[in-house]
């Protein structure tokens, strides 16, 4: 993952950028699977290694895919931020219980509860699906509500493509498109 | 320094983050950065994911005869974060197409120079 | 790309094993990994394949804008309206154990239709913004995305 990571940052080419960023989704996918995250892993593989590509490549057809160069300047107060926020987090760790460690204080706070009550109150074998859509069904609403927003949000910048084409310049069209949408929308509902 | 070897899953989780950091500071380039931003996110996942690890436990998935699983809290946390995650990179890609239409370039400088001269 | 043979059999091969499996993951989340997010990516997948294979027109007229748009709602009001009829069920807001007869079994009524709002609203936007980002014309760039 770490290759990954090094190859996304040197590269200029968007295209590989991109590919780049799938492998390095499918790679965290399989780290999640070694750390028991069979959910997560499943998520991240359809995710990050499905949908965000496809999302990222129609972007790069509707914009360029080629990248300059970063000013040297960049480079060197990026180096200068990013090497003393790593010490600083490397630090921090320091503190934290060793991996896989049972005692942490993480696994003794509400997990119990999870793992020893759900069958009893829930009933379904699969912990996860359980403290999802019981227990903290507040945030899975929330989390819904999230996904919604951004649909709408993306509809409201960009989905004029159902409406006749505007002939005018950019500006006009600009203001033309923040409402349309909204109204197309409204009217479906 | 006796919990040494414990703690290396911590310190690459850091080294991705600041890979991820590196690339949204450095890069011009809009798409760049929200690649960058991407990369940061699934390091703080994978930070969450490695928290919830419980040495010899198994996927929470109840069984019998299993006694010991990992944290399913943060597999629940992480699982709707990467959904939303990737709505909002939808929402900031389509924002980067709308101003790529408005200024003809996703390089930050140059979006700079147009801004200056207008 | 609806010229090339071998991507459009064996696509239309596969689209409905994609969509099969996404309701699989969808009804099954209870006992084995998935569940509402997992199953509404894979299926806007299979429908987000079709597209890039056959064109966004073409994949238009099997689900219309106002199709993915008006599903985009139900999936968030399902949700929604499941913790209201807890309410009137004589609960609280999202408190499934009146749904049913028993607890457990209420428990469970009201995860599978949490999971299916969910799996709703997971699809249709994610499908909704494919379409958005492919249907949209790029309009200095030869370069055509999804269309042709």
């Amino acid at each position: 993952m770490v290759i990954a990571a090094i190859a996304i940052a040197r590269i200029h080419d968007l295209f590989a950028v991109v590919m780049l960023t799938g492998i390095f989704s499918l790679l965290g996918a399989a780290a999640y699977v070694v750390m028991d995250a069979v959910d997560v892993a499943f998520t991240e593989a359809a995710v990050g290694a499905g949908a965000s590509t496809v999302l990222m490549l129609g972007t790069l057809a509707l914009t360029t895919s080629k990248e300059r160069p970063a000013p040297a300047k960049n480079v060197i107060s990026a180096l200068i931020v990013v090497v003393f926020t790593g010490v600083v987090l490397i630090y921090g760790t320091l503190d934290m219980p060793i991996y896989g460690d049972p005692m942490a204080p993480i696994h003794h706070h509400v997990a119990d509860h999870y793992l020893g009550k759900s069958s009893a109150e829930v009933g379904l074998p699969n912990v996860v699906t359980s403290v999802l859509a019981s227990y903290r069904s507040y945030d899975t609403l929330g989390e819904t509500f999230v996904i919604f927003t951004a649909a709408a949000g993306v509809l409201a910048i960009l989905g004029q493509s159902r409406l006749p084409r505007r002939h005018h310049d950019q500006e006009d069209s600009e203001k033309g498109m923040v409402s349309s949408p909204e109204k197309s929308k409204g009217a479906s509902t | 320094m006796e919990q040494f070897p414990g703690l290396i899953p911590y310190w690459v989780i850091m080294v991705l983050m600041m890979m991820g950091l590196y690339i949204v500071i450095a890069h011009g380039n809009l798409i760049k950065k929200i690649v960058g931003l991407n990369v940061f996110q699934v390091s703080v996942f994978l930070l969450y994911i490695t928290m919830a690890k419980v040495e010899g436990g198994t996927a929470p998935i109840l069984a019998e005869g299993i006694k010991l699983y990992s944290n399913p809290l943060p597999h629940v946390l992480i699982l709707t974060a990467i959904v939303v995650g990737v709505a909002t990179t939808a929402l900031g890609l389509a924002l980067v197409v709308r101003i790529h239409n408005a200024y003809g370039t996703i390089e930050d400088e140059e979006i700079d120079k147009l801004e200056d001269q207008t | 790309m609806r010229q090339k043979i071998i991507l459009r059999v064996i696509s239309k091969f596969l689209i409905p094993y994609i969509l099969l499996f996404a309701l699989y993951v969808q009804w099954h989340g209870d006992f084995g990994p998935g569940g509402g997010f997992q199953a509404g990516v894979i299926f806007a997948a299979g429908f987000i394949l079709y597209a890039i294979i056959f064109g966004v027109a073409t994949a238009r007229e099997v689900l219309s804008a106002t199709t993915t748009r008006v599903l985009l709602v139900i999936g968030v009001l399902l949700y929604s309206g499941v913790g209201v009829a807890g309410i009137l069920l004589g609960g609280n807001y999202l408190d499934y154990n009146v749904l049913a007869d028993t607890p457990i079994g209420g428990q469970h009524v009201g995860i599978i239709l949490v999971e299916f709002g969910v799996g709703i609203t997971v699809a249709a936007s994610v499908i909704t913004i494919f379409c958005t980002f492919a249907g949209r014309r790029p309009e200095e760039h030869e370069e055509e995305y999804g269309e042709n």
